[in-house]
């Protein structure tokens, strides 16, 4: 029951709240309803255990041999918690900001909501492929409608290639739908297919370019800057905080089990690729004078590692990126709303005509410290015990590589440390004389995202513990 | 049978309606009428409640299938009509004549899904074609519409010598104008594919060029755009919808069984030709700068994916052109309804038309991602269906032709978004002529019809199979 009222509460009420006209109703209505989503994901993830809780099953199309199956296992629950999460806190923090037809606004960020459940909740092939491209709509027309000056061209560009990707994974996903012996999408149908000879190689890589345009993975990462800057900031904390764990996600459960061997094959090359992106998406974010991009270009960085642990093969760095995705969702969004906040009442995001904040905004200042520090995994942050794993994954498959990848951790503390600089300390000037402190939405939002960046950061076995049968399961194929 | 002999006679009826009914609105509403009028007698025969009998001496036959696509062709028409009624009766003198024309067409599309003779395909493609050639040329004072007309005519008129040709090739070398594949002497079991004599090839040929004439494949869509820009918008929904569908299903009955007397080549042709017309279709609509020359040239993208039907040739692909035939009709109907309302025809005559008709341009947007093959719309499904069903019929090139039309169906996003972003994110004031409420209520009921496909395509065709 759990699974199917995690997608049906955010379903109902995002179509509902296309009739709401007034601002306040809009914003009190979707708080309300992911606040209800909240409590349904915290009570499944910690008290449900019978398998008719957590899982849901029924028929669809049956001609296809399509069933709507959904259910939550360890991974599940992570990132369904996560979505969970994002989303009142997104709410929260951006609370104060007014959109023209809050109605329509606010449907469509519960809308992409219920896509992304979808997405991490779906055990059929056919319905994974479904709400993979229902998450996308809404946020089209999301970015499209109420973002920055160059939206529309920029929002294509990120709709045209995720949607290429797509249809080459629906490709994949029929061909082994006809390998299936009773042609079923079930995913266990899939997982028991034993796929040899030089075809399954062709479906890797339609499945892995699907999943690396959406990561992004050098080369693939072009449209991901730009979305980013473009779209509102609430969307881009959605699109970097959960929206890019789709392809991570997708890689763990719909690639890795299907195709053990072409996975081995080609986990080197893709490795490479993953460490290039980190060191040059790391190199150009030093460069930056604008902090959305510089996210944007960071976040980069932390998905190439997370790909690479993926690929390293050994149960410890895939442990590390289940953690790192629930970790980085986190520390990403936390960022965005430090951005966001400068933004709204600076209406500035340069750095050349930033300094000195911290003398006016002395609270914002030491929370966006943690937040940051965070970002650069140091320990006692919830994000070192990720990369630590992940590091540790990597070094087992090649110390070379892994010390390669280490070096993005040095590049992510200089652009970090400098972002935190420019912003905070030095003299103030023009646009930060008057500034003030931000709102107390804006900083309880915030103070309960450090809460769980500590807190995780000493104690992150729960979450460990949420791993391992999802570990188990894709490492016993591997 | 219901279906044939009710269409011709309602077509007649039509036309002595305009002498007798002077009003151009009850004229529509005959048209409605006999449209109802139609389907309940196709549905009659279809449950076997009641069928005029006729010895046909086998050369037409009768199957579920055949029944099953007279329903949606007459339901799409009558939804077409409800829809752009009263623009029809705009076009032109003569209102009742031209819904005297689209039932002759009616009749037409109803022997080409149940002919079982080459010379009853011929009759009922050409019973299908003239009266498309003069609804072309409806709007007589009006250049262009000359003009699509008497290309069109004069094409359509090339291509018919070409089908009757091979038509008399293919009987000099088989002695029959049956449509089973003709036992070939040469045939060994297990051996290599038997080849047909080269007369009956030559002579296959010809039909399948004519055919592809018929449903603007390339190399032969040449037609398409002049004749579907030229041609009044309400005759241009209706040729590109539901007369195209009717090609189709003709195409593939022929060559159902027939493909097997080409051996080898069959599918070397099918993936040269379909490649050759999503290509075609695709990038040069990329180009347009008016929304009715870029849905030209998107049905004959739209030809490119329904031509998988003809590959695969299997269950599959036959359920398949019943979902593409309801997908594609529902949504261009849909899209040109709309295209008549507006003023200016260009992409930048829609800017900003979610403002002015919220309605409308939402609807609009259903139809176009239906069109683009957005899951949870019906044109998913359908070229779900496509996809799926060479990827059973499997082959060398099957996977690598799946890969290319999904990278075509990527190209055709863009020029679908196109109207939407007019639509939604650019400013402007799109001007429209009136609306009325009922024709909202149609587009809403049409909306939902895709989006219910859209999620239960099982739903349609469980019907079929009932």
């Amino acid at each position: 029951m759990v699974p199917l009222l995690l997608i049906l509460l955010p379903l109902i009420s995002g179509l509902l709240s296309f009739f709401m006209k007034g601002s306040n109703a809009a914003k009190a209505w979707a708080l309300l309803s992911s606040i209800l989503t909240l409590i349904v994901a915290v009570i499944g993830v910690c008290s449900c255990t019978k398998y008719g809780c957590l899982n849901y099953d029924t028929a669809w199309l049956p001609s296809l041999g399509s069933r709507f199956t959904i259910g939550l296992d360890g991974m599940g629950k992570m990132l369904a918690l996560l979505t969970a999460i994002s989303f009142p806190v997104v709410f929260g923090a951006t609370y104060r900001n007014n959109y023209k037809n809050p109605g329509s606004f606010y449907a469509l960020m519960l809308l992409t909501q219920a896509g992304l459940m979808g997405v991490f909740l779906s055990l059929d092939g056919l319905l994974f492929y479904f709400f993979w491209e229902l998450a996308l709509i809404p946020v089209y027309f999301l970015c499209s409608t109420w973002g920055g000056e160059k939206r529309i061209a920029v929002t294509f560009k990120f709709f045209i290639y995720t949607f290429i990707g797509s249809l080459l994974m629906l490709v994949g996903i029929l061909y082994l739908y006809f390998q299936t012996p009773e042609h079923s999408f079930a995913i266990k149908d899939f997982y028991a297919l034993h796929l040899v000879g030089k075809q399954q190689h062709l479906i890797f890589w339609l499945f892995f370019i699907a999943f690396a345009i959406k990561m992004p993975i050098f080369p693939f990462h072009t449209w991901q800057p730009d979305a980013y800057e473009q779209s509102p900031t609430s969307v881009t904390m959605v699109l970097s905080g959960v929206m890019v764990k789709m392809g991570i996600f997708a890689v763990i459960r719909w690639l890795v089990p299907i195709f053990p061997e072409a996975t081995k094959y080609y986990s080197h090359t893709i490795i490479i690729l993953s460490v290039i992106g980190m060191i040059y998406a790391s190199l150009i974010a030093i460069k930056q004078d604008d902090v959305k991009r510089l996210i944007a270009y960071s976040s980069i960085a932390h998905i190439g590692l997370m790909c690479a642990a993926i690929f390293a093969g050994n149960a410890i760095g895939l442990k590390g990126v289940m953690v790192q995705m629930f970790n980085h969702g986190i520390n990403v969004i936390g960022l965005w709303i430090v951005a966001d906040a400068i933004e709204q009442q600076l209406g500035t995001r340069k750095f050349s005509e930033l300094g000195g904040l911290a003398q006016k905004a002395p609270t914002l200042a030491i929370l966006l410290v943690v937040m940051a520090l965070a970002n650069i995994a140091l320990p006692l942050t919830n994000a070192f015990v990720g990369e630590f794993l992940m590091f540790n994954g990597l070094f087992q498959y090649n110390v070379y590589i892994a010390a390669v990848a280490g070096i993005s951790i040095i590049l992510g503390a200089v652009y970090t440390l400098n972002m935190v600089q420019k912003i905070f300390y030095g003299n103030t000037v023009e646009s930060t004389i008057n500034a003030t402190e931000v709102s107390g939405n804006v900083q309880w939002v915030l103070v309960a995202l450090v809460v769980i960046v500590i807190a995780l950061g000493v104690y992150p076995q729960p979450l460990i513990n949420l791993t391992n049968s999802t570990v188990a399961a894709v490492i016993g194929v591997h | 049978m219901n279906a044939i002999i009710l269409s011709a006679l309602l077509g007649v009826v039509m036309m002595f309606s305009g002498i007798v009914l002077k009003s151009k609105p009850a004229i529509v509403s005959t048209a409605l009428a006999s449209l109802v009028l139609l389907l309940i007698g196709n549905l009659l025969e279809t449950y076997g409640i009641f069928s005029i009998r006729v010895n046909t001496h086998d050369m037409l036959d009768f199957t579920k299938f055949g029944y099953f696509f007279n329903t949606l062709a007459i339901a799409a028409t009558l939804l077409y009509v409800i829809l752009s009624g009263k623009d029809v009766i705009k076009v032109g003198n003569y209102p009742a004549d031209c819904f005297a024309l689209i039932f002759f067409v009616l009749c037409g599309v109803s022997i080409l899904s149940s002919f079982n003779n080459l010379l009853m395909m011929f009759i009922g493609i050409e019973i299908m074609s003239i009266p498309l050639y003069i609804l072309t040329g409806a709007d007589k004072k009006n250049l262009k519409s000359n003009e699509a007309s008497l290309k069109y005519f004069l094409m359509g008129a090339f291509s018919t010598g070409l089908m009757l040709m091979g038509i008399a090739l293919i009987y000099g070398a088989s002695g029959s104008f049956g449509i089973e594949a003709v036992k070939l002497a040469n045939a060994v079991p297990g051996g290599a594919l038997p080849q047909a004599p080269i007369l009956d090839v030559i002579g296959l040929m010809f039909v399948f060029a004519s055919l592809l004439f018929k449903v603007s494949a390339a190399p032969f869509h040449f037609w398409t755009p002049d004749v579907y820009d030229g041609a009044p918008s309400v005759f241009t929904s209706f040729m590109s919808t539901i007369v195209k569908a009717a090609a189709f299903v003709a195409f593939i009955h022929l060559f159902e069984n027939k493909a097997t007397e080409m051996g080898n080549i069959w599918k070397m042709l099918m993936v040269l030709t379909i490649i050759a017309t999503l290509l075609v279709g695709n990038i040069t609509a990329v180009f347009q700068q008016s929304v009715k020359r870029m849905l030209a040239y998107s049905s004959i993208a739209q030809a490119g994916f329904m031509l998988f039907a003809l590959y695969s040739r299997n269950d599959m692909a036959k359920e398949g052109i019943l979902l593409y035939t309801v997908a594609y009709s529902v949504a261009t109907v849909g899209i040109f309804a709309i295209l008549i309302k507006m003023k200016d025809y260009t992409f930048d005559g829609y800017n900003g038309l979610a403002k002015t008709q919220p309605l409308l341009a939402a609807c609009n947007t259903v139809f176009l991602l239906s069109l683009a093959g957005i899951p949870l719309t019906a044109g998913f499904f359908a070229k779900y269906w496509m996809l799926a069903s060479v990827v059973k019929a499997g082959g060398a090139f099957a996977i690598w032709l799946v890969i290319i039309a999904v990278l075509f169906a990527a190209v055709s996003v863009y020029y679908y978004f196109r109207v939407i972003q007019s639509m939604y994110f650019k400013e402007g004031n799109a001007e429209t002529t009136e609306i009325s409420q009922g024709f909202k209520i149609g587009l809403l009921v049409m909306a939902a019809i895709i989006l219910y496909v859209g999620i239960n395509p099982d739903g349609l065709l469980q019907w079929f199979y009932l």
